[in-house]
């Protein structure tokens, strides 16, 4: 089996795993953070969304090995000690979650979209990028309430 | 109002492990030891199985045991039961087949479980999975509502002869033939209501275990409702006793019905667990999710409203063909029967209503309750008449709705409900207002400069929730009583823990129970912590669906509060040298009135518990549970309206706008209430635009078995929404609520499906009105036009 290195949340880590395990398994079972999550097989939801070399990606999408000697940011690693990320913290106030179960792989997908678009990134933009993202429980008014909120909040 | 107290948007406790990923879903919960589950399932819709080879799989690497329906049945392990038992039009009991966790002789559906593989790692299962070799007979199959009844139409089980599950009516059909023979204008629609898949983000899963040094069993698993799930393992499956059998449901990522139900993967688990002596555990693909979890809907309707020339409604008359697909699932037979018909006269003065339904089996996926439940197809089947009946009269829509509003209550409908309260002109007007109606004909002709077809839909709607009154339902053949349970348990410092027999999937009880609780003792927020979802913690409960957790839970709560407190106000008496009639509680302190002594809630439930100084015959501690039985469902009804703008070029539908005002009674916390609004009309502008199960009608494939193939609603489908609330306090239950987590989805499709009509001035359109099916209406009509 090789062995794959890489950096996650700041940390080098290493693992002995099958070529075909997935960066998402990786993380999930050998790592055990299982915020990531998997909610499909088509790479369609977007619930293991997690950043690799700073952009997001489907987790569910690419190998482990790929990955080697990549920087990898999950949402385990977002905030920073018992401070939330503003991200993190919009998608509380504004009640941009239900069951929880899209959320990390929202956030992450949330920190990006910010990244590119600035802090006054408008709703439109917001609807146009969540393409890759799926939730059922809040029909995304209040997440896009948040990345617009969050968005700001990064930019000051 | 305090910055916690009820009716204030307190921000979820729960949301912290959620946003930082600490949440703990069944998947990511692992027992030491732990082997892996793989289902080998049926690629054919309807077959015999001649023979199941299990030998090259059991020679696998890894491979711990397999195990066929025979092994199962050998074990006497019961099949999965539906709890509702519906009767015929002539008395007699539904017709129901048998469903084996494992199929026997015959698989009946694109899916059926056929044979378990458990071996030491997720891999070696799913490879050898592969390698048992099933022969199969293939049979006819029929997959379609309308065909299951034909006479060339496949029998599927020797106990339901013509596929019919029941005939079923209600309502006084000679009444409703008189009214439509002396009535001056019949409307008429043939309506199919769109089969739906779930589809909550975590797809089901199970961890079973089992203990040999106490003969116990633990399940992990993701359902709604734990204890019903384990009480139906235990006294109808026969795994375990209750007091043998500990199931767990951790956070649950989004239920909306389909994770009510007992289904095989998780009841194969635990039995398979006792035989291998070690945990299974087993996680869904979406794939098998697609093909496994129960679907919603899935109704042919012929439908008539019969109207005087003053557009006074006189009856309605309904016709409908309920597909339950190839088994009976938990809660089956209720949805198409008293979840739905019950609820067709809407918000009216109907004088009589007749509705008949057939139920049939056919190759497909069971289907049960997907949120709303029986109520979405009703709205869809009483707002689509409503709305057509006042274009066919050249009647505002408004202004029929008003002629024909109750106004009364409480008003005994023409079936069987009774609806206590309500104000449904206060929640029209102000949707009215919300949208601006008054100027919907400048937008109308602002679109239209721009080459776009702007349609609007109302859809004033009505459901039945708080589910439900227990002795009513066992009237009608319910199995189970649908009571709710709480225990207030008061710890010596004074924090509390409220543990309920509800389940939180998403909706944020943690938060909106704590917030009540604290508010009724006066203590902070942070001093209450909910606890549910465990049935070793947990007394009996019967869970969460049917918007029932804060009429029903919250109203158990409630009952235990009371309890609390009185025994508490006893005791601070004692302690403060006072008659009990001169205590006053509140703000969390007792104190006697008209004076300064007072002792605060900490301190009293201390004294409790120190038991040092209490009064003659009140027992220690602090800690009381209640029962709650609902005396009526409650009502929550409203007015959401939907505009539209269609690109006729393209076909495609975009929501401009989207007003909701609904009445729920008391609310407790108005953010989670308005995200349960959001999220309902989600789903139901999903089924009116985007989403729809296929089933090739030949092979009984599943046609859309993916998120690439089933269109799920995206953030770019949908716009912002406009909320508001009218408030008549519910009179049935102590809080005042009547549940808020359907609404959406009961009310958004026909306001969709009313609007897009309108648009292109057509009488009728299918679900979903995909781009492509709008096109072709835009094509026909304009055809019909130049003919």
């Amino acid at each position: 089996m090789p062995t794959v290195s890489m950096t996650v949340n700041g940390k080098s880590v290493s693992g002995e795993v099958p070529a075909n395990t997935l960066l998402v398994e990786f993380l999930r079972e050998t790592l055990g953070l299982t915020g990531t999550h998997v909610g499909c097989d088509t790479s369609q939801c977007g619930a293991c969304v997690v950043h690799v070399d700073g952009k997001a990606a489907k987790s569910c999408t690419r190998l482990a090995v790929q990955c080697e000697g990549a920087e990898v940011a999950t949402i385990e690693g977002l905030a920073n000690g018992a401070d939330l990320h503003p991200m993190q913290e919009a998608f509380r106030e504004n009640h941009g979650l239900q069951c929880g179960f899209c959320t990390p792989g929202m956030i992450m997908a949330a920190v990006d979209i910010a990244n590119r678009h600035g802090g006054k990134v408008d709703e439109e933009t917001i609807r146009h990028e969540l393409d890759g993202n799926i939730c059922r429980c809040t029909g995304y008014h209040n997440i896009v309430t948040a990345i617009a909120a969050g968005a700001a909040a990064m930019g000051k | 109002m305090s910055e916690s107290g009820i009716g204030a948007p307190v921000r979820r406790t729960e949301d912290q492990r959620f946003v930082t990923g600490n949440g703990r879903y069944t998947d990511d919960i692992n027992v030491a030891h732990q082997t892996y589950a793989s289902f080998v399932l049926s690629p054919h819709a309807h077959a015999k199985i001649k023979s199941i080879d299990t030998k090259a799989a059991a020679a696998a690497p890894g491979v711990v045991a397999v195990f066929t329906g025979q092994d199962v049945a050998d074990a006497g392990i019961g099949g999965l039961i539906c709890g509702w038992t519906i009767h015929n039009k002539d008395g007699s009991p539904m017709q129901a087949g048998g469903h084996p966790a494992l199929a026997l002789d015959r698989v009946r559906y694109v899916g059926d479980h056929v044979a378990m593989v458990i071996a030491e790692t997720l891999a070696q299962a799913r490879a050898a999975a592969e390698l048992v070799a099933v022969d199969y007979d293939i049979l006819d199959s029929v997959v379609v509502t309308g065909k299951a009844k034909d006479k060339d139409a496949p029998q599927i089980h020797d106990e339901a002869p013509g596929n019919s599950v029941y005939d079923w009516a209600i309502g006084d059909k000679d009444a409703v033939d008189a009214a439509f023979k002396a009535a001056d204008h019949v409307t008429s629609l043939d309506l199919v209501n769109n089969r739906l898949v779930p589809n909550p983000m975590e797809p089901r899963a199970a961890i079973g275990d089992f203990d040999p040094g106490t003969g116990g069993y633990t399940l992990h698993t993701t359902s709604q409702n734990p204890h019903v799930a384990r009480l139906i393992m235990s006294a109808f499956l026969g795994l375990a006793p209750e007091h043998k059998l500990r199931v767990i449901a951790p956070d649950v990522g989004g239920g909306f019905g389909s994770k009510i139900f007992v289904y095989a993967e998780e009841t194969l688990c635990v039995w398979a667990a006792g035989k291998i002596a070690r945990p299974i555990k087993w996680t869904s693909s979406r794939a098998d999710a697609f093909l496994n979890d129960a679907h919603g809907r899935d109704h042919e309707t012929m439908a008539e409203l019969a109207l005087d020339k003053d557009g006074k409604m006189l009856a309605m008359r309904v016709k409908t063909v309920a597909n339950l697909g190839a088994y009976l699932s938990t809660f089956s037979s209720a949805v198409p029967t008293y979840l739905y018909a019950t609820l067709l006269s809407g918000q009216y003065n109907l004088p009589s209503i007749y509705c008949e339904v057939d139920a049939v089996y056919t190759n497909t996926a069971p289907v049960d309750a997907y949120r709303g439940a029986g109520r979405p197809e009703a709205c869809y089947v009483v707002e689509r008449l409503v709305e057509t009946a006042a274009r066919e009269l050249n009647l505002d829509p408004i202004e029929l709705r008003r002629r024909n509003f109750i106004a009364e209550f409480p008003h005994e409908t023409p079936v069987i409900m009774t609806y206590d309260t309500g104000d449904f002109g206060a929640s029209l007007d102000k949707a009215l207002e919300l949208g601006d109606y008054a100027d919907f004909g400048k937008r109308k002709a602002a679109s239209e400069s721009g080459g776009k077809l702007r349609g609007i839909g109302f859809s004033t709607y009505i459901e039945a929730c708080g589910i439900a009154p227990s002795a009513a339902v066992g009237s009608l053949g319910a199995g189970v009583g649908l009571w709710e349970s709480a225990e207030v348990r008061v710890n010596p410092t004074g924090n509390v823990e409220v543990l309920t027999g509800s389940h939180s999937h998403g909706q944020g009880h943690e938060t909106t129970f704590a917030q009540f609780t604290a508010a009724r003792l006066g203590i902070p927020m942070d001093q209450v912590s909910v606890v549910h979802g465990d049935t070793d913690k947990v007394q009996f409960g019967m869970g969460t669906y049917g918007s029932r957790s804060g009429a029903v839970g919250m109203s158990a709560i409630s009952k235990a509060v009371d309890k609390v407190i009185a025994k508490a106000t006893k005791v601070a008496a004692h302690l403060l040298e006072a008659s009990e009639g001169d205590i006053e509680f509140e703000n969390g302190s007792f104190s006697v009135k008209g004076t300064d002594k007072s002792l605060a809630f900490g301190e009293v439930s201390l004294a409790a518990y120190v038991a040092h100084n209490m009064p003659e015959g009140v027992e220690p501690g602090l800690k009381e549970g209640a029962f709650y039985d609902p005396a009526n469902f409650t009502f929550p009804a409203g007015c959401h309206i939907c505009e539209v703008e269609i690109d006729p070029e393209t076909g495609t539908t975009e929501i401009a706008s989207w007003v909701a005002v609904d009445d729920f009674g008391t609310i407790i916390n108005p953010m989670i209430v308005e995200g349960q609004v959001h999220g309902g009309i989600a789903q139901g502008v999903g089924q009116a635009l985007t989403e729809g199960a296929v089933y090739d009608a030949d092979t009984g494939q599943l046609l859309t078995g993916s998120f690439m193939d089933y269109c799920m609603p995206r953030a770019d489908d949908l716009p912002s929404f406009t909320l508001g609330f009218t408030e008549t306090v519910c009179p049935s239950n102590p809080i005042g609520v009547k549940g808020c987590g359907e609404a959406g989805a009961i009310a958004a499709p026909a306001a969709v499906i009313n609007a897009v009509t309108d648009a292109l001035n057509i009488k009728d359109i299918a679900m979903p009105a995909s781009p492509a099916t709008v096109w072709q209406a835009i094509q026909s009509s304009t055809k019909q036009a130049a003919e």
